[in-house]
């Protein structure tokens, strides 16, 4: 039928691309959104699990022990942090998220034996209250940076950049700063703030040594440091960051969620999670730290315990999510889907986090809004998410025989497409092909 | 001055020093051969004097709240970074990002400081005796800079709310910073800060620096609702002004 034909769309400019095209034309302005990467990307689902067999004995799903708990920053800090579970909760700032919002991370977080983060605009003191382990973001812009929160820390995350946009600062428009972020932050109110990407007294790997030894002597060596990276050179910024010190660190792939980014860095900057972690373990392995001194935080698109395990058995020591934990507090609940339709998107669909208009009450600013959101129910949803993570990855730890998921390793995994197999650096599903290795897995 | 403690670094730890100005609560001390260290005196937060007698190195009284840091010599890289209170005072210079982030109190260079002193200052005060490196103030988002020496280029680019008074040359303001009346109010903040600096300079030879405000908001059009509202005269209109402001540089 000809009609048909006159229906044809193109691939290449297909309806999205068309729409985006005659935005840009209609606001020249770029597109700012929240959420990470929308577009396919390789993933960990692109692997799956070696569960034991002839010559792997599997541990009793119900009886034996799998050990789930990290400590980061034995040796240097007179405190290390503990936690009982490897999955922690990524940096997401007041400002960006609604005091609610941060209660009720705090509140699942404490259920669960984890830590909560900070982000690009300070500690408030009801964050602190509500957060058994905090950790503070050490970010460039400094915005309500000040040593007594410093010292009231349980860890410091020197923030290089977030996967969501490697090389870029943060944003929060003018809808979310009010008189109360504004203050925190030392800018006029309703203004659109764009925070710098580099730090104002540090360039370089040399200079974040240094940098590091002042926040130590600063807090009395008390607590562990952490440098969190956006993947783009995972390798390198590895061994850079364990030179200079750290911890932790944080290594946050292309589909790490954001607040409020350019869509064309959400999904053109950086490298998949799937990616990055293999190459980050390699620089610990071979800097003799790894599942030792420096602790590996594996974060991008984390969404179940099949991710925590296959993240871990990648060499990572723990996880961290941000958007997988708003969702588990509320964010795109279908309860909201008319409100999410009247605002031109729907449950499971919205991404306006910079907007401020967030019928869910979690990344707004708008008193209405946010006091939909209960902490103490909010909390207990991520709590119960956090335990589903917690028995997903031991399910799968304990089928290939591993007494703790830190004992998971690449040998337990194989690969269903060739990129992941040469991503992961783990053979291809059914064969002993790693794409670009020179030996072959056995 | 009475009981003055003294830290000789020659033989005894930055970390040694720190903790002792962290346990105290008042008193003076006196550090000697500080031979370039990093991070002396950082984290203090009480109403001591500290000397330093010598150079030091990066991050020296970071973070600083409180008392008084005295540095008899240069410094390196951030110093004063993040200040919160108190005053330091460094006799000779200050290379990159001095006062960086600071959030109050008063920083004195006797000498002259580097490129981006005062970055995205807070509310601290800096007095500078001689003259001030590229891109300094950049992103200041409050407090006062002065300098009585000339300022080089890209001074204050995308600066917020902090204000900026040079009296020597200016070599080229940076993205929205602009030139800006010197009133009586900013007269007496002249004259309070060159008091408490002790450097000697007339207010009134001073020039006046801050944000012209245009990079505050994104500019964003909206042709569709224009056109809907009744013709394109507004879109002719501004075309004509030449008024496509774009987003800004940042
Ligand atoms: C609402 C929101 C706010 C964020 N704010 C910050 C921040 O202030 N600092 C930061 O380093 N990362 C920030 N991030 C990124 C997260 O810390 C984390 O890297 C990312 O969410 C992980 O990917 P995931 O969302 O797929 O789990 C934010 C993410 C979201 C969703």
């Amino acid at each position: 039928m000809s009609d048909q034909w006159h229906l044809r769309e193109s691939y290449t400019f297909d309806r999205n691309v068309i729409a985006e095209i005659q935005r840009a034309a209609n606001t020249g302005i770029y597109r700012i959104r929240g959420w990470g990467a929308k577009r396919e990307l390789p993933t960990l689902d692109d692997l799956v699990v070696l569960g034991a067999s002839m010559s792997r004995y599997p541990l009793e799903g119900y009886r034996e022990a799998c050990g789930t708990d990290v400590v980061i920053g034995e040796g240097r800090a007179a405190k290390p942090v503990r936690l009982d579970i490897p999955v922690t909760i990524a940096g997401m700032s007041f400002g960006s998220l609604s005091a609610q919002a941060k209660e009720a991370l705090g509140r699942g977080a404490n259920a669960a034996g984890t830590s909560t983060t900070t982000g690009d605009g300070g500690m408030t003191p009801e964050e602190r209250g509500h957060s058994r382990t905090l950790v503070y973001q050490y970010l460039p812009s400094r915005y309500g940076m000040n040593p007594d929160d410093l010292r009231k820390a349980d860890a410091i995350e020197v923030v290089v950049g977030q996967g969501a946009k490697p090389g870029g600062g943060g944003m929060l428009l003018g809808q979310k700063i009010n008189e109360r972020v504004a203050r925190m932050r030392t800018l006029p109110e309703g203004i659109d703030q764009r925070s710098a990407c580099r730090h104002p007294d540090w360039t370089g790997p040399d200079d974040l040594e240094i940098k590091i030894i002042e926040l130590r002597e600063i807090t009395d060596w008390q607590v562990p440091i952490y440098v969190k990276v956006g993947a783009a050179r995972p390798y390198y910024d590895t061994a850079l960051a364990v030179k200079a010190g750290a911890d932790a660190v944080v290594v946050d792939g292309m589909q790490g969620g954001t607040a409020a980014t350019q869509d064309v860095f959400i999904e053109h900057v950086g490298i998949p999670t799937i990616a990055a972690i293999p190459e980050a373990t390699r620089a610990l392995r071979e800097l003799g730290v790894h599942r030792g001194e420096v602790k590996l935080i594996a974060a991008g698109g984390i969404r179940s315990g099949a991710d925590v395990a296959k993240a871990m058995a990648l060499g990572a020591d723990a996880v961290s999510i941000g958007t997988a934990a708003l969702i588990a507090i509320g964010d795109n609940d279908p309860v909201y889907d008319a409100e999410y339709r009247a605002l031109g998107s729907a449950a499971g669909a919205w991404d306006d986090f910079q907007a401020g208009t967030d019928p869910a009450g979690i990344t707004t600013q708008d008193p209405e809004l946010a006091s939909r959101l209960d902490p103490e129910i909010a909390g207990r949803r991520l709590a119960n998410y956090l335990q589903v993570l917690t028995l997903e990855a031991q399910t799968i730890a304990r089928a290939c025989g591993k007494s703790h998921l830190h004992n998971l390793e690449p040998e337990d995994l194989a690969a269903l497409t060739v990129p992941a197999a040469a991503m992961a650096k783990v053979p291809l599903a059914g064969t002993s092909w790693i794409p670009g290795m020179e030996h072959t897995a056995g | 001055m009475t009981d003055v403690t003294t830290f000789d670094l020659a033989d005894r730890t930055v970390r040694e020093l720190n903790q002792a100005l962290h346990d105290a609560t008042s008193g003076a001390f006196r550090v000697t051969s500080p031979r370039g260290a990093h991070a002396v005196a950082a984290g203090i937060d009480a109403a001591i004097d500290v000397e330093i007698d010598g150079s030091v190195g990066y991050y020296c009284a970071g973070m600083h709240q409180q008392g008084t840091v005295r540095i008899d010599g240069n410094a390196s890289t951030g110093l004063a970074e993040n200040m919160m209170s108190g005053t330091v005072r460094i006799t000779g210079s200050a290379t990159m990002s001095a006062g960086a982030t600071g959030h109050g109190g008063l920083l004195v260079v006797e000498g002259n400081a580097g490129a981006r002193c005062g970055i995205s200052m807070k509310g601290l005060d800096i007095v500078v005796g001689g003259d001030v490196g590229h891109m300094s103030a950049f992103m200041a988002q409050a407090g006062n800079l002065v300098v009585l020496g000339d300022a080089a280029d890209d001074l204050g680019d995308s600066i917020y709310e902090a204000e900026l008074y040079v009296r020597g040359s200016v070599a080229s303001l940076g993205t929205d910073c602009v030139e800006k009346p010197v009133e009586a109010e900013h007269l007496a903040t002249l004259t309070d800060l060159l008091e408490r600096s002790g450097l000697d300079a007339d207010p009134a030879d001073f020039r006046r620096y801050g944000s012209a405000r245009r990079l505050y908001n994104f500019h964003v059009d909206d042709i569709a609702a224009e056109l809907a509202e009744g013709g394109a005269t507004g879109i002719a209109a501004e075309l004509a002004e030449g008024g496509a402001t774009g987003n800004g540089a940042a």
